[in-house]
């Protein structure tokens, strides 16, 4: 009779936690592994201390003048004298408090949609603040000074005209994108032909267009702000790629919801905005934050036909004859700023994602 | 009548009718005025400034260009720097692009994350804020001339640009040039081959190994049998500047730097978005059926992989073409800057010089939505 023996138990497999075992599950794990890790953490070393030396522990951050600048960092002394002008442009100092109430309201107006469950109240309420924005921005009534656009400048201007941009060109595009899923030939080639050239072209071709032949378009005398044509370039460039978007939302809603539109004798108007739309717009509002993210870094265009946006008051502070040279800290500061805002809003889109996702495909 | 407006053909035809005449009517008060405004303020119309000599230099032209050329002169030197920027933007970024795009989806953590911080951190910059950083911070603080950084091999950089060795135009350089493309040749034909095989006999190839193979061995042959001889001219420092060799501007660089990284992040994302897609029964079934993980790669997770990945990397290389116009902010002589800018401040004919330059990018647009049509058309999936 054969005689079995036990075998030894095994010990217990090494812990498959721990800090030590993920160090080696995702960063030794093989040669090749190895090497990458070595040669990532020497490029973090090359780059992160020499730029947190030249921006923080070297930097100058207290003072007034030039002279407080001794050491061999960043001077931020520069971009704390100069904020006013990155922030509002050559905006007249005493009615600065116009635009920074605006910025406060834009507060209260988020309130309201965040606690308002009704959509009439959100629409009136955004009306009324677009309202009272462009009377502080602009003034000329109710005792507000006038303020022309040429003092227009900094973040308020590049916040100014990505806003103008996105909220007219909003409605141009959704009746862009009717048009172009029309039955309709003539009306549907008409929008496929305006979609197809601006997006076939650069924007900085485009704000030329408006710049220089737009004024050449309307009788003698009749005159154009040089703000407001590049706003009307802007807006015509960003209505073909919101009209895409939405024309992509429509693809996406099923065929039986147009048919019962229809069967309940809904006319074509109503079809659309009551029933094809919302859900359009639910499916394309992620794209549409892209669009934009992408319209927010646009807006430095405008800086090549000559309005004095963000990055424009980099070249405009920096050439003050107390401050030469100073042109590093000014595009690191705006390269933050836009940075800031762009990775927010994408991070914002990322979420609207997954809150939207209705499965409709 | 009102019965026959409630007829849905009636009012779509009515509607469109409204439209063309409303549109009609928009352009001919917009001719109309536009003629008025030009007479009034003399300006020239047609085309013949083209003809007209331009009187400006080009620092930087790849064709024959002098001041006495003529307008239409500047177009073509416009147009072939926009197709040369176009062209170095494209190859670097999808190059960036693939490499950013696989270690984004490294199973090393750091890699990933680095991958990931980059893409990050470069598509949330707007383009133009990077070319000017590039020109206006980096390249610009750089030493000058007499204090050029030296690479390995007489490659000099300053502030005034980047200074590499020429070779000669001699048999030799000809016949290693000749002999890349015939490398080019001989894979395609190859890899017909080794497709046929593989798909009538289950036999692999390795068309990779050789394809390496041949890039290093045939290149070497031709130097060899050539005389061996490259001749190179190298930069020297004459006086204040560099001179001999090529010459490659600040602008051209700035330009290259931020549309490459720019653009890279946009591939990189479309790379791993068409990887991911793939789905994880494919590569169960791949390996159930005892493919390698190079022939899984090869044959089942790339070629779908490129079916996702390809359209959204076109429309980047089209965008990228575009974004080039943007060195206009800079200077570098594309056509935006010498056509719509230089010639249109001289001659004064906006609407020509805009129609044309707008014209350009059109066709580009065109031939690229062309080719991403044919390729949508051939990737198709053919179902049964």
């Amino acid at each position: 009779m054969a005689v079995y023996k036990q075998k030894e138990v095994r010990p217990a497999p090494a812990s498959t936690k721990g800090a030590i075992h993920w160090l080696k599950d995702n960063l030794f794990s093989t040669p090749l592994n190895v090497a990458m890790t070595v040669v990532s953490l020497a490029f973090l070393f090359w780059v992160i201390p020499p730029f947190i030396q030249w921006a923080y522990t070297d930097a100058n951050f207290a003072g007034t003048t030039r002279a407080d600048c001794s050491g061999d960092g960043a001077c931020w002394v520069f971009i704390k004298m100069k904020l006013d002008m990155f922030m509002y442009g050559f905006y007249p100092s005493e009615e600065i408090w116009r635009l920074n109430l605006s910025f406060f309201l834009f507060f209260g107006l988020v309130a309201i949609f965040k606690w308002s469950k009704n959509i009439k109240i959100k629409f009136a309420a955004f009306n009324i603040y677009l309202l009272i924005a462009t009377i502080l921005f602009i003034g000329g009534i109710f005792g507000l000074e006038f303020v022309p656009t040429d003092k227009w400048g900094g973040l308020m201007l590049t916040i100014a005209v990505a806003a103008v941009g996105i909220i007219c060109s909003f409605p141009i595009g959704i009746i862009v994108a009717f048009g172009r899923a029309s039955e309709l030939p003539i009306i549907r080639s008409v929008c496929i032909t305006y979609v197809e050239f601006i997006r076939g072209v650069p924007l900085i071709t485009i704000l030329f267009m408006s710049s220089i032949i737009l004024p050449l378009f309307f009788p003698e005398g009749m005159t154009f702000d040089k703000l407001l044509r590049a706003l009307i370039g802007i807006t015509l460039f960003q209505a073909a790629y919101v009209a895409e978007i939405i024309r992509g939302g429509l693809q996406s809603i099923p065929k039986g919801q147009y048919e019962a539109a229809d069967a309940v004798g809904l006319s074509y108007w109503q079809k659309m905005l009551l029933v094809i739309l919302p859900q359009a717009l639910k499916v394309a509002i992620p794209n549409l934050v892209g669009a934009f993210i992408s319209l927010f870094q646009d807006t430095t265009l405008v800086l090549i036909i000559g309005l004095f946006d963000l990055l424009a008051m980099v070249r405009i502070t920096a050439a003050d004859s107390s401050w030469l040279g100073m042109e590093t800290e000014g595009y690191v500061f705006v390269t933050i700023v836009f940075w800031a805002f762009c990775y927010g809003m994408s991070r914002y889109s990322i979420s609207l994602e997954k809150r939207f996702d209705t499965n409709l495909k | 009548m009102m019965k026959a407006l409630r007829n849905q053909k009636v009012r779509g035809i009515l509607f469109q009718l409204l439209t063309v005449i409303g549109l009609v009517a928009f352009l001919w008060y917009i001719g109309a005025n536009t003629v008025a405004n030009i007479e009034q303020r003399g300006i020239k119309t047609g085309f013949e400034f083209l003809e007209g000599t331009a009187g400006f230099g080009i620092d930087e032209s790849p064709i024959a260009y002098s001041e006495s050329d003529t307008h239409g002169r500047v177009f073509l030197v416009g147009l072939s720097n926009t197709l040369i920027i176009g062209f170095v933007g494209i190859v670097l970024s999808t190059i960036l692009g693939l490499i950013i795009g696989v270690l984004r989806l490294s199973n090393n953590w750091l890699v990933r994350k680095l991958a990931a911080a980059y893409i990050d951190i470069f598509r949330n910059i707007p383009i133009l804020l990077q070319i000017l950083f590039w020109y206006n911070v980096v390249l610009k603080s750089l030493p000058s001339p007499r204090q050029s950084l030296e690479f390995i091999g007489g490659i000099f950089i300053n502030n005034r640009g980047l200074y590499i060795p020429q070779p000669e135009l001699n048999i030799t350089t000809i016949s290693v040039i000749l002999s890349f493309l015939l490398v080019f040749v001989i894979i395609f034909f190859v890899n017909r081959w080794a497709k046929k095989r593989q798909e009538e006999t289950g036999q692999d190839f390795p068309v990779l190994l050789v394809a390496l193979g041949l890039f290093v061995i045939l290149p070497i042959l031709a130097y060899v049998f050539s005389g061996a001889n490259f001749n190179f001219e190298y930069p020297a420092l004459k006086g204040f500047n560099f001179s001999g060799g090529k010459a490659i501007s600040p602008e051209f660089l700035a330009l290259t730097f931020a549309l490459t990284i720019y653009t890279a992040t946009f591939i990189a994302e479309a790379v791993r978005s068409g990887i991911e897609a793939v789905s994880k029964g494919q590569k169960e079934a791949a390996a159930s059926l005892a493919l390698s993980n190079y022939q899984a790669l090869k044959l089942v997770i790339l070629p779908q992989a490129i079916r996702i990945a390809i359209p959204p990397t076109i429309n980047q290389y089209l965008n990228l073409v575009k974004n080039s116009s943007l060195a206009t902010a800079i200077g570098y002589p594309e056509i935006v800057t010498v056509f719509a800018g230089t010639s249109l401040n001289q001659v004064g004919q906006a609407i020509e010089i805009i129609a044309i330059t707008m014209l350009v990018y059109l066709t580009i647009s065109l031939v690229v939505s062309a080719i991403l049509n044919w390729f949508n058309h051939k990737m198709k999936i053919k179902e049964r």
